[in-house]
């Protein structure tokens, strides 16, 4: 019986050289994918979120409230995956109470914690305190039992009190910056840390994370912004969007130039791994690595945001432009994560083989699965919008086209 | 005539128990020794007295896979092929080209037959288990601290602790850990831990035929593996990864990774 089914395994399809025998289970699937890119999410809409408040970047005022909003929205979703991954989802929370404080993933808890209680939760509650006040005593029902709750008591909207809630918001904000910067570091050092891994191991690896993070988060927020204007039948404020696309324009060719310094610097190195992980390059990651990742998910965009930024074009016609570069940015940075995770698991550790990941449909860590995880950030951030309104309709109606 | 009823159960009561008086008395011997003597025997064995570790001499090797499936056998570790706690692993030098390396079935049930035609220049058998590395990256990386080292040098899994995140599997460098199937936690060779704490050797030591496994104590002076580490010239595996391994291998070939 051994026999067969080893024959039957030997041959799996795809798996060429020696790989150790332990490896033909891929540890890390679809879920450990999505789990950096809805937090590579988060830290890119707060960052994009502080620009306005610390930077004074006024143009961007419109997505403010809208991409803090959306950061709180995938910030729940981001654990969910992890939890589903965890053969032991029932001791999760050992990592909160008995944490092994060498270990970059226990950590990673805390600096989530801190992320989420600190900053996030409490930029959200001071920028919105003297709505919900004032919502608390307009509205009736029991939204206004809900306000009055997430009012916290604190039911003073005197002009100094106010003053005192964008000061305290510009603080968390500050302090909120190197946090988000932190919180998708740290998600790069949890894989740049791992020697045992050639692909992986990599001091820059933090830092792409964290730029990839700025850049899908942008482009998040552009998508979000445009879409959720067309819906609400507003004219869509086209000085935010123009200064939005320059922005992800600058942040996707930083970020693309260290890509290309990663790469450069281990083709020059060329250590042991080379040879294995050049083999994976060309025969596994092709479609996801070249053409996704870099052809539709970088080159494409860049050229899209030059030309609706820079180009001679009719507002609708830029619209679309950022529209195309918003998508395939996002298809670009799954793509990222996906040649991380799964790439850093298709090639054996001994250097001498490669394997492959069997995508499954059904199941915790199938498609479906991270199609719901994917849709579920997006129904939270519908349900905060009807409690917490970001709009600002007064400077949805006025329309700025930037002549250049 | 109820108090008279009363007395005489009394009275047999008395009775039956002076006669059985004897055998309560063996009985209370024995449990009371046996647990005495389980406790000196707990007693004995002091974990920090010692330091594990292992020696493998590759040229002894004859790839018979008597190890792995002893291991497979001690240890109840899952019967698919792609479950190993230790396996062995072939290694064919030909004349020109690529090294060949193959391990079907962790090499249980033996090894084909190389090609006919194949210009060999050397081909020798390695045994790979965990190498209780004294610095191990498995361990750093362990978010709730389920895998540990214990005092007599041995990297252990609790397995009622683990959470089954599956980091310490991709921060092993030698392909030395798996998630158990049905436990859903990281499994990985304990040196034969139950085995090893009562003065016996490993399950894969044992039964080796060529004794190209050498079990014992690293700081004693008089241990096999003492006298194993003196006469060969060993290596460790992937020694630029610093984790100090404990598997030390003699007449290790260059190839092996």
């Amino acid at each position: 019986m051994e026999t067969v089914i080893l024959a039957v395994i030997e041959k799996l399809p795809g798996v060429t050289g020696y790989i150790y025998p332990n490896e033909y289970e891929l540890h890390w699937g679809l879920l450990i994918v999505l789990y950096p890119y809805l937090t590579g999410l988060v830290a890119g809409a707060f960052i994009l979120a502080s620009l306005e408040r610390v930077f004074n970047v006024k143009a961007l005022m419109p997505v403010y409230r809208l991409s803090l909003l959306t950061a709180l929205s995938f910030l729940i979703v981001a654990p969910l995956p992890l939890l589903a991954h965890l053969g032991h989802p029932e001791r999760a929370f050992e990592m909160f109470l008995t944490p092994h404080t060498q270990s970059a993933m226990a950590m990673f808890g805390f600096v989530y914690a801190w992320y989420l209680m600190v900053v996030l939760l409490l930029e959200i509650w001071f920028d919105y305190r003297a709505n919900i006040v004032t919502w608390s005593k307009e509205k009736k029902g029991l939204i206004k039992y809900i306000y009055k709750i997430l009012s916290l008591g604190a039911t003073d909207i005197s002009e100094p009190a106010v003053r005192f809630d964008g000061k305290i918001g510009k603080i968390i904000t500050i302090i909120g910056i190197p946090s988000a910067f932190l919180l998708h570091g740290y998600v790069g050092f949890i894989f740049g840390s791992v020697k045992a891994n050639p692909w992986w191991s990599s001091v820059l690896i933090p830092i792409v994370f964290l730029f990839s993070a700025i850049v899908s988060g942008m482009a998040m927020m552009l998508l979000v912004y445009m879409v959720t204007t067309m819906f609400r039948w507003k004219q869509t404020n086209m000085k935010c969007v123009n200064k939005l696309a320059e922005f992800l324009l600058y942040a996707i060719i930083v970020d693309f130039s260290l890509e290309l310094l990663d790469f450069i610097h281990r083709l020059y190195e060329s250590e042991e791994s080379i040879n294995i992980l050049s083999e994976m390059i060309s025969n596994r990651l092709f479609i996801s690595l070249i053409i996704s990742q870099i052809v539709l998910g970088t080159l494409i965009p860049v050229i899209s945001l030059v030309m609706g930024r820079f180009g001679r074009f009719p507002d609708e016609m830029r619209r679309m432009l950022y529209l195309v570069a918003g998508v395939l940015i996002q298809v670009g940075i799954f793509s990222t994560r996906w040649n991380i995770v799964i790439g850093g698991q298709l090639f054996s550790k001994s250097l001498r083989g490669l394997t492959v990941y069997k995508l499954e449909l059904m199941g915790v860590e199938g498609v479906f699965m991270t199609m719901l995880l994917l849709l579920l950030p997006f129904l939270a951030l519908l349900i905060l919008t009807k409690i917490l309104p970001p709009w600002n309709e007064s400077e949805t109606d006025i329309v700025l086209p930037l002549k250049t | 005539m109820d108090d008279q009823k009363t007395q005489m159960e009394r009275r047999e009561f008395l009775n039956t128990c002076a006669r059985k008086l004897p055998e309560f008395i063996m009985l209370f011997a024995v449990v009371g020794g046996a647990e005495i003597l389980s406790a000196q025997e707990e007693q004995k064995y002091d974990p920090s007295g010692h330091n594990y570790a292992m020696g493998i001499d590759i040229h002894k090797c004859i790839g018979c896979g008597r190890c792995a499936d002893a291991c497979k056998k001690e240890n109840k570790v899952p019967i698919e092929p792609r479950y190993f706690r230790t396996w062995v692993e072939r290694y064919i030098i030909p004349s020109a080209g690529e090294t060949i390396v193959d391990s079907p079935d962790g090499g249980i049930d033996g090894f084909p037959e190389p090609d006919k035609g194949m210009d060999i220049l050397r081909t020798f058998f390695v045994p790979k288990l965990c190498n209780h590395c004294a610095s191990p990256p498995c361990v750093q990386v362990c978010p709730v601290g389920a895998t540990f080292i214990s005092r007599d040098g041995v990297v252990l899994v609790d397995e009622k602790y683990c959470v089954g995140c599956r980091y310490c599997i991709q921060a092993c460098p030698y392909g030395a850990r798996y998630l158990h199937p049905v436990k859903k936690v990281a499994d990985k060779c304990t040196f034969c831990y139950h085995r090893i704490t009562k003065g016996l050797r490993p399950a894969c030591v044992e039964v080796c035929p060529t004794q190209a496994r050498v079990f014992g104590e690293a700081g004693e002076q008089s241990s096999p593996l003492r006298r194993f580490l003196r006469f060969n010239d060993v290596t460790v595996l992937k020694p630029s990864l610093n984790t100090s391994p404990k598997v030390y291998y003699a007449n290790a070939d260059g190839e092996v990774r």
